[in-house]
């Protein structure tokens, strides 16, 4: 198991490593840079003016040399200088992450109680009605758009209920936590009822194959009773593999929740992504996409490990 | 005697393929009513992106500034937009570029992933041992934010491509790790092995006998990936970052909608509609293709 663990945190460098390349990369071939942007602003900008700039900002060196400068401070934690603000990358996120993550987990709360219970209630029940209503809310969740959803519940507030349309004022969780979760409410709820879809058809599929597993069949032959069939013997090892799906989930969320964030006018870090890809912010956009990376990567990892403790048959080498 | 001799020959003689055909169509359309719908929808869509004038006679950038956010009326049944343009006209025109991104994505993963995946599994060896930490990079990668990424990033090439391309590469990506995978179990089956011992090269014996065995599994995919990538299209036209204006695109729509919706309703409700039933149909149309393809899923339907 400890070697297993060791083998899978030295395999993360050479894909965290690629991440890194690949990133900058595409970051570089953006057409444009941010001086020309600027330029823009505040009318022309001389040659020299603009390669003074381009020299303070490190952009005027050989690719190679810049991606080098850039690694080395990476590897010390350190994701360089918002071009833009002129504050580092990480005291930039640490102001954003956290909402977004509230968002993120939120969402992730909601779509777990949404999907897991209609899941088993479909299995446990198939082909009823119950069964029918639940995979086709399914399917329907899984084809709609959540920033369609999102816009037809504003629609309706505004019409039926005279809320006012977001963005509002943002306020932060430690500042006032009840005005906060109002806001977060209804997006966390559109993010987390779009994630439930997948959840609940897989939900539905594990436990239709615990279901037909002997020992279930041996429980229900001794006698008894459906809540306990269904909670001890079933769902407890269904619910393993949905475990996956949900730890795996959340990175994705993370990374959706760029719209939902624009929409509502919530300053996480979906919303800066956007801002720092207008702006041509590079250290940002390279910053934000290593740091979802890891989070990627990381919880891979802590999904196998977990897999590992919650079924005792697994045992990696 | 007339009819014991159609009998007969109906009896011993067998169907003609255009029967068996209409008989297999039927049977699909009684076992799978959502996936024949799917497929209805998608070929109406399909039809409407070839050839948008037959199904909407109005011109879709026809402003009439004097009709602006006009409701639904019997002119205009989806009502008109924020230049008066005709609702209907534009969804129709619509369909356009998100069927084109949406075949083009499946084409382009299909190729690329059959390609890498099965090249990669058979040839094993160094370019393996590359391509699949390079998979690990692509699965590593944040899906919205890097496709947003690498459409700024390629700026220059032009937009349905660009998207395309965009779209198609942490998908191909994934899918070169599943074909990978069955080329590894391909690898050891007889006839491969039979192949190779008559000395028939790589390329011969992945083009041959790889290839055709693991292109199943990416048909069986492609229905649904229609669907998601259109559904991730009108987000990033939803966003700014895929189709620009004039041109019509349901996501752009929507974003538009954003600014008069409240007062116009209808903006923002058709659009969508309009993704949710196309996200829909190829859903339904792939679920149905995958039981009726899948052999680990044959005979009892989940």
């Amino acid at each position: 198991m400890q070697r297993y663990i060791v083998q899978r945190v030295l395999l993360m460098i050479p894909t965290l490593i690629g991440v890194t390349v690949v990133v900058f990369i595409m970051v570089r071939l953006i057409p444009g840079d941010i001086v020309s942007l600027m330029a823009g602003d505040f009318g022309a900008v001389s040659p020299e003016q603009k390669q003074r700039i381009l020299e303070e900002f490190g952009l005027h060196e050989n690719i190679a040399v810049q991606y080098a400068r850039w690694f080395s401070h990476i590897i010390r934690l350190d994701l360089g200088t918002s071009l833009l603000s002129g504050r580092t990358v990480t005291s930039e996120l640490a102001a954003r992450l956290p909402v977004t993550l509230e968002l993120g987990l939120l969402a992730l709360a909601t779509s777990i109680a949404i999907g897991v219970p209609i899941g088993i209630i479909s299995a446990i029940r198939q082909n009823s009605l119950a069964d029918y209503a639940g995979r086709s809310l399914a399917i329907a969740i899984l084809a709609a758009p959540n920033f369609w959803i999102a816009l037809i519940l504003i629609v309706m507030a505004a019409r039926y209920f005279q809320w006012g349309v977001p963005p509002r004022q943002y306020v932060h969780l430690h500042e006032d936590p009840i005005g906060n979760l109002k806001m977060m409410f209804v997006p966390a709820m559109i993010l987390g009822g779009a994630a439930s879809g997948t959840l609940m058809r897989y939900t539905r599929t594990t436990m239709l194959e615990v279901l037909r597993q002997d020992y279930v069949r041996t429980a229900w032959s001794k006698g008894l009773s459906e809540r306990a069939v269904v909670t001890r013997h079933a769902l407890r090892n269904a619910l393993i593999p949905v475990v996956t799906v949900i730890g795996l989930g959340l990175p994705s969320l993370l990374g959706g929740t760029i719209i939902i964030e624009s929409i509502y006018g919530i300053p996480g870090m979906g919303r800066y992504y956007v801002a720092a890809i207008n702006q041509l912010d590079f250290p940002v956009i390279q910053g934000i996409n290593i740091l979802i990376a890891s989070m990627v990567v990381v919880s891979n990892l802590g999904v196998d490990l977990l897999y590992a403790v919650l079924d005792p048959r697994i045992q990696y080498g | 005697m007339a009819d014991s001799a159609t009998l007969a020959r109906e009896q011993l003689l067998p169907e003609s393929t255009g029967r068996k055909r209409s008989r297999a169509f039927v049977s699909f359309v009684r076992h799978y009513p959502l996936g024949a719908f799917g497929a209805f929808v998608a070929l109406l869509l399909i039809l409407m992106a070839i050839m948008p004038g037959t199904f909407a006679r109005q011109n879709p950038d026809l402003t009439m500034l004097t009709e602006r956010y006009h409701g639904i009326s019997s002119e205009h049944w989806m009502g008109q937009d924020q230049l008066g343009r005709d609702q209907y006209s534009r969804i129709v025109y619509g369909a356009r570029t998100s069927i084109m991104i949406g075949f083009g994505v499946v084409v382009f993963t299909s190729f690329m992933g059959v390609l890498l995946g099965s090249v990669s599994g058979y040839a094993g060896g160094w370019f393996d041992t590359m391509l699949q930490r390079l998979v690990d990079v692509g699965i590593a990668l944040p899906g919205l934010p890097f496709i947003i990424l690498v459409v700024t990033s390629l700026q220059l090439m032009p937009l349905v491509p660009r998207l395309v391309l965009s779209l198609s590469i942490l998908i191909s990506l994934s899918q070169s790790r599943i074909i990978r995978g069955v080329t590894l179990a391909l690898k050891q089956e007889q006839y491969v092995e039979a192949a190779r011992a008559l000395g028939a090269h790589g390329s011969r014996v992945i083009g041959r006998h790889i290839i055709p065995n693991v292109l199943p599994i990416v048909l069986v995919s492609s229905s649904t990936l229609v669907g998601a990538a259109v559904l991730i299209e009108s987000s990033l036209s939803f966003l700014g970052y895929g189709v620009q204006p004039p041109t019509a695109s349901w996501g752009r729509q929507l974003n538009d909608a954003r600014e008069f919706m409240v007062r116009a309703p209808h903006l923002a409700v058709f659009p969508g509609l309009a993704i949710f039933l196309t996200v829909y149909a190829f859903n339904m149309l792939g679920d149905a293709i995958r039981d009726k393809i899948d052999p680990r899923l044959r005979g009892g339907r989940r």
